[in-house]
C-alpha cells in the first residue's frame, strides 16, 4: 500500500472539506433565506459539478488558472510557481467539484430549522449573524457534519479532475484513485486490489456515518 | 463538532512538508514503465538522491510542461514534443538528448487462439475481435501502430476493431488481462517479466513505421537541473544504457 498517496488524498480530502465548511456556510445560508426572485439561477450554479463531467470542469480549470490567463499569472507571479500541477491548484479543483456536497446537505439541514424559533431569536434581540451561530448552526449539526463528510468522501474518490489538473505527481498531486490507475497500468494487481479495498471500506463507513447520523436526528424530532 | 474541527486542524497542521533530501520529479513515456523502475532504484543507491517517477503518454506530457507542469525531466517516447519544448524555449539549452529507440511488437496471451508469429496478418484472424493499441493522438506507439498496420495494408479491415488505451501500458493491461484478444505494443513491455511469462510477441519491423525516436529534456523551469542532469548522465552510462539494452531499447547510436 503506498502511504503517499494515502497520505496526499486524506491531506486534499481534509482540507477540502474544512474549506468547503467556510465557503459553503454563507452559500448555503443565501441559498436558504433568500427571497430573490432568480435565486434559482445561483442555485443551478452551485449543483453544476454534480451533473458536469469533470473532464469539462477539469479543463475549464486548467485554462482558468493556467500561465496564459491572467488569474494564473498573478498566481505566477505572487507565489513563483504556477497553480497547474500544485496541490493548491488541486486543493481549488477539488473545492469547486465537491461543492454541491457541502452546501445542499448545509442547506437541506438550515430548512428544517424551525422558522418560528429564528423570528423568536430576533424578536429577543439577537442579530442576524447570533441567531445564525447560536440557534442555527446548532440546530443544523447533523447536515453539516453530512455535508463535511460528503464532501471528505467524495474528494477521496476524485479521478477525472484530478487527472486533469493534478498532473499524476507523487507526494504532491497523486491521489489514491490515480494510484490505482497506475498500479492497473503496471500490473501490479494486488496494490491495486488492496487500495482498491481500502477505499471500498471508507466509503462504507463514511457513508453508514452519514445515515446513522440523519437517524438520530430523526428520533430527536420525531414528530416533523 | 468543535472536537472534528480540532482533528481536522490537527491533521493539517502535521501534513505540511517536511524537508527532504534532493528529489527530481520525471514525466516518462509509459513504455518506460518497467524500465524506468529498474533504473531509477540503480540510480537512487547510487546517488543518494530520491527520484518521482509520473508515467503516461508523451502528448499529455507536453501539453503539461507547457502549462507549466512541475517535471524536472522529460522522456518523451517521441522527440518531437521535447523539439517542440526546445523550439519554445522551455528546456534548459543543449540539454536534448535522444536516449533510445523504441520498438512495437504484436502481443497476444500464451492461451489465444490467435498465433501472433505468422505476423501482421495475424490481426485478420476472426478470433482477434479486439485489438488493444495506445490513444495514437497523443501516444507514439499509438501513431506507430497504425503506421504499421497501414504499411502492411491491414489497417482498413481490422480498423473498426480497435480498442485504445489512453497510452501504451494501459493498451498491454488490456491484452495482459485478456480484455483485448492482441494488441501492437512496446517491446520494452513485452519483455517485462509481468507481461513476458504471461505471452508471446512478435517484432514489427522496423521498415514498417518510422523509428521511435525517444528524447529526452531537462525542463527549463527546474530548480534541480544539476540533479536533473546527473540523472541524464546515469541514462548514458554503460550501467543505464545496459538496462535499457534488457528491455528492449536500441541504444541511439548502434541503429
Amino acid at each position: 500500500m503506498n502511504w503517499t498517496a494515502i497520505w496526499v488524498t486524506c491531506k486534499l480530502a481534509s482540507l477540502t472539506s474544512l474549506a468547503l465548511l467556510i465557503i459553503g456556510l454563507p452559500i448555503a445560508y443565501w441559498l436558504t433565506y433568500s427571497k430573490w426572485r432568480w435565486k434559482f439561477l445561483i442555485e443551478s450554479i452551485v449543483a453544476l459539478p454534480l451533473v458536469l463531467p469533470p473532464t469539462v470542469l477539469g479543463f475549464y480549470i486548467l485554462i482558468a488558472i493556467g500561465p496564459h490567463s491572467p488569474i494564473g499569472r498573478f498566481y505566477t507571479d505572487l507565489v513563483g510557481h504556477p497553480l497547474p500541477f500544485s496541490f493548491q491548484g488541486l486543493l481549488l479543483a477539488s473545492i469547486l467539484y465537491s461543492l454541491p456536497f457541502a452546501v445542499q446537505p448545509f442547506a437541506t439541514a438550515f430548512e428544517q430549522v424551525d422558522r418560528k424559533l429564528i423570528e423568536a431569536s430576533w424578536t429577543l434581540g439577537l442579530s442576524k449573524l447570533k441567531t445564525f451561530f447560536k440557534l442555527i448552526m446548532p440546530l443544523s449539526t447533523a447536515g453539516l457534519i453530512t455535508g463535511m463528510v460528503l464532501s471528505f468522501a467524495h474528494t477521496l474518490g476524485e479521478f477525472g479532475v484530478v487527472l486533469m489538473v493534478g498532473g499524476n505527481i507523487e507526494g504532491v498531486t497523486r491521489t489514491v484513485s490515480i494510484e490505482i490507475y497506475d498500479d492497473v497500468q503496471a500490473l501490479n494487481y494486488v496494490a491495486a486490489a488492496k487500495t482498491s479495498a481500502l477505499l471500498l471500506l471508507v466509503s462504507y463507513a463514511v457513508l453508514l456515518l452519514v445515515y446513522a447520523m440523519n437517524r438520530r436526528v430523526w428520533s430527536v424530532w420525531p414528530q416533523k | 463538532m468543535k472536537r472534528l474541527l480540532l482533528w481536522l486542524s490537527l491533521f493539517v497542521m502535521i501534513s505540511t512538508d517536511i524537508a527532504r533530501a534532493e528529489e527530481i520529479t520525471i514525466a516518462a513515456a509509459s513504455d518506460l514503465n518497467f524500465a524506468f523502475k529498474e533504473l531509477v532504484s540503480e540510480y537512487e543507491t547510487a546517488s543518494g538522491n530520491q527520484v518521482k517517477l509520473t508515467f503516461g503518454s508523451s502528448g499529455n506530457f507536453f501539453a503539461q510542461i507547457q502549462n507549466g507542469a512541475p517535471f524536472d525531466l522529460y522522456f518523451s517516447a517521441d522527440i518531437s514534443y521535447p523539439k517542440k519544448l526546445e523550439e519554445a524555449g522551455l528546456i534548459v539549452p543543449g540539454s536534448l538528448y535522444r536516449y533510445a529507440i523504441g520498438r512495437i511488437v504484436l502481443w497476444t496471451r500464451h492461451e489465444s487462439p490467435i498465433d501472433v508469429t505468422q505476423g501482421i496478418a495475424a490481426l485478420r484472424q476472426s478470433s482477434a475481435k479486439t485489438i488493444a493499441i495506445a490513444n495514437p493522438r497523443h501516444a507514439p506507439y499509438g501513431r506507430a501502430a497504425i503506421t504499421a498496420m497501414e504499411h502492411f495494408k491491414v489497417y482498413d479491415d481490422v480498423k473498426d476493431r480497435l480498442v485504445l488505451g489512453e497510452n501504451v501500458s494501459q493498451a498491454a493491461q488490456f491484452v495482459e488481462s485478456g480484455a483485448a484478444d492482441v494488441g501492437i505494443i512496446a517491446l520494452s513491455l513485452a519483455l517485462a517479466p509481468a507481461m513476458n511469462t504471461k505471452g508471446t510477441y512478435w517484432e514489427i519491423p522496423t521498415e514498417a513505421h518510422p523509428p521511435l525516436e525517444q528524447g529526452a529534456v531537462i525542463v527549463k523551469a527546474s530548480k534541480r537541473a544539476n540533479s536533473a542532469k546527473q540523472f541524464l548522465e546515469f541514462v548514458k552510462s554503460r550501467q543505464g544504457v545496459a538496462i535499457m539494452k534488457r528491455y528492449g531499447f536500441a541504444a541511439p547510436e548502434s541503429r
